[in-house]
């Protein structure tokens, strides 16, 4: 099994069309991976369906880095 | 006729027969057949197991996979053809040039497969899984949008939707946008995919389709006497049109003149067109007029055309009345033979292939034309093979559910 920072990665790759050695922990989906308001919301939902989750709209807001994303997962799904 | 004249100077075309013009073009020159088995979904259960399919498809080299997994298959084909008709046209599009620029391009049915797709998930896994692409993917005027705004087209940005008239009335009323002085070119076409288990269970539930499962390929023959349905066909078809005198100052490529278009409602029946084709005819008599010429001036028609009972009889019967004592010297064929029915996009292919028509002096065959119809006698319905015939003007029809007909009348300039 891959760690969960290995699985968002590849999420976020997969979802924005970017490079997974692009996709550092620091990267903005917005600034820095070319994300639009519609892409961040589709990503939410394929963290959501790989992790076998449910992110709240309030919280799904503030998730907008890589490392946000890993330390969201971490934290709930602890 | 309006002092502003307008000409086609690019065309783009992902079709059945290929996924570029001159493949396309070059497949209805030799009768070839673009119908095959779906194999795309399960289709054991329906009455028609085939269609005129786009193969080999493609659309990395236009867009990337991010982008084109937010549309619907049909806005593909849409955006493709787009980009090849732009391309085609030699166009630069500057600051200066693209709020004079704009586009209508429109489509029957839309994003039906995402449609389908997302109703399947949200009935699976509830409605936080329906994609935000969803809307912005599967909505009719999005070729038209996606278009805009990947080549700054800042003028008119419209769609039309009148079933299998689409096509054609999206060229016409982009042709009068010019006219009219509302933008100087226009980009302007259909796209179409209801290949889909919805789109088929649809169309063989009126009883449209042939379900000659036997033989695919021959299931598509106009006018001969035992058709038994049109065939569902998909794809795109996208023309540049231009005002002459910016096109004329550019040195474009010019293939053909808009010389006329005329529309017409059959206020009659929500499927079927009255026996007598009237509508048909008050449609091509609103173009001829539109265009001043005489049907005399018209050597080639594109037809309609699709192989259903009823419709192919009418639209012959339309032809006899308007083109009466000018039908000896007049080509009629059916390119739906070998393309199946595009649909929302079969105006606009129909549009193209009647274009280089006047470009290749040809008329195009009706292939699977074994035995006409009665009703089609001294008629040339360039049975089997392509001929060659001089051709200054062309017309090309379409006619859709909800009794809605376009005319459009192409010449050479």
């Amino acid at each position: 099994m891959s760690s969960i920072e290995e699985r968002v990665k590849k999420i976020v790759a997969e979802q924005l069309g970017v490079k997974e050695e692009d996709v550092k922990p620091e990267a903005s989906f917005v600034e820095d991976l070319g994300a639009d308001s519609l892409d961040t919301v589709e990503l939410v939902m394929a963290l959501e369906e790989e992790f076998e989750t449910e992110i709240p709209d309030e919280e799904a807001e503030k998730i907008t880095t890589v490392q946000l994303a890993i330390d969201y997962i971490k934290d709930n799904l602890g | 006729m309006s002092h502003r004249r307008v000409v086609v100077t690019g065309m783009g075309v992902v079709s059945p027969l290929g996924n570029t013009l001159e493949d396309t073009w070059s497949g209805v020159l030799q009768g070839a057949s673009g119908v095959v088995p779906i194999d795309s979904f399960d289709v054991s259960a329906f009455s028609t197991r085939f269609a005129a399919t786009v193969k080999s498809f493609d659309p990395s080299p236009y867009m990337p996979a991010k982008e084109a997994r937010k549309m619907d298959t049909f806005l593909q084909y849409g955006l493709i053809a787009g980009i090849q008709a732009i391309q085609d046209s030699g166009l630069e599009i500057s600051e200066e040039l693209g709020p004079r620029m704009g586009t209508c391009i429109g489509s029957g049915m839309g994003g039906i497969m995402a449609i389908e797709n997302n109703s399947l998930l949200i009935a699976e896994k509830g409605p936080r899984r329906v994609s935000p692409f969803f809307v912005p993917g599967a909505i009719i005027n999005m070729v038209a949008g996606n278009l805009s705004i990947k080549f700054g087209l800042k003028g008119p940005n419209l769609s039309v939707t009148t079933a299998c008239t689409t096509g054609t009335h999206a060229i016409g009323l982009g042709a009068r946008t010019i006219q009219h002085g509302d933008a100087d070119v226009m980009v302007c076409g259909g796209a179409e995919m209801v290949t889909t288990p919805v789109g088929l269970g649809g169309f063989c539930a009126a009883r449209a389709l042939s379900t000659r499962n036997d033989d695919p390929q021959a299931a598509s023959r106009p006018w001969d006497k035992d058709r038994d349905g049109f065939v569902l066909g998909e794809g795109s078809a996208v023309l540049v049109l231009e005002e002459y005198e910016c096109a004329k100052a550019r040195g474009a490529k010019i293939y053909a003149e808009v010389a006329g278009f005329g529309m017409s409602g059959d206020a009659f029946h929500m499927t079927s067109p009255p026996e007598d084709g009237a509508g048909a005819a008050r449609s091509m008599e609103n173009a001829l007029r539109d265009s001043g010429m005489n049907p005399s001036d018209i050597q080639y028609i594109n037809a309609h055309g699709t192989s259903t009972t009823l419709g192919d009889k009418a639209e012959i019967l339309a032809v006899h009345e308007v083109f009466a004592g000018a039908t000896d010297t007049l080509a009629v064929s059916s390119t739906k033979s070998m393309t199946g029915h595009l649909l929302g996009a079969a105006g606009a292919i129909e549009a193209v292939f009647s274009v280089l028509s006047l470009r290749d002096q040809v008329a195009p065959p009706t292939t699977n034309l074994f035995s006409p119809d009665e009703a089609c006698a001294g008629i040339n319905l360039v049975p089997h093979e392509a001929q060659s015939i001089g051709v200054n003007a062309v017309l090309s029809n379409s006619f859709g559910f909800g009794g809605t007909n376009g005319s459009l009348i192409f010449k050479r300039v």
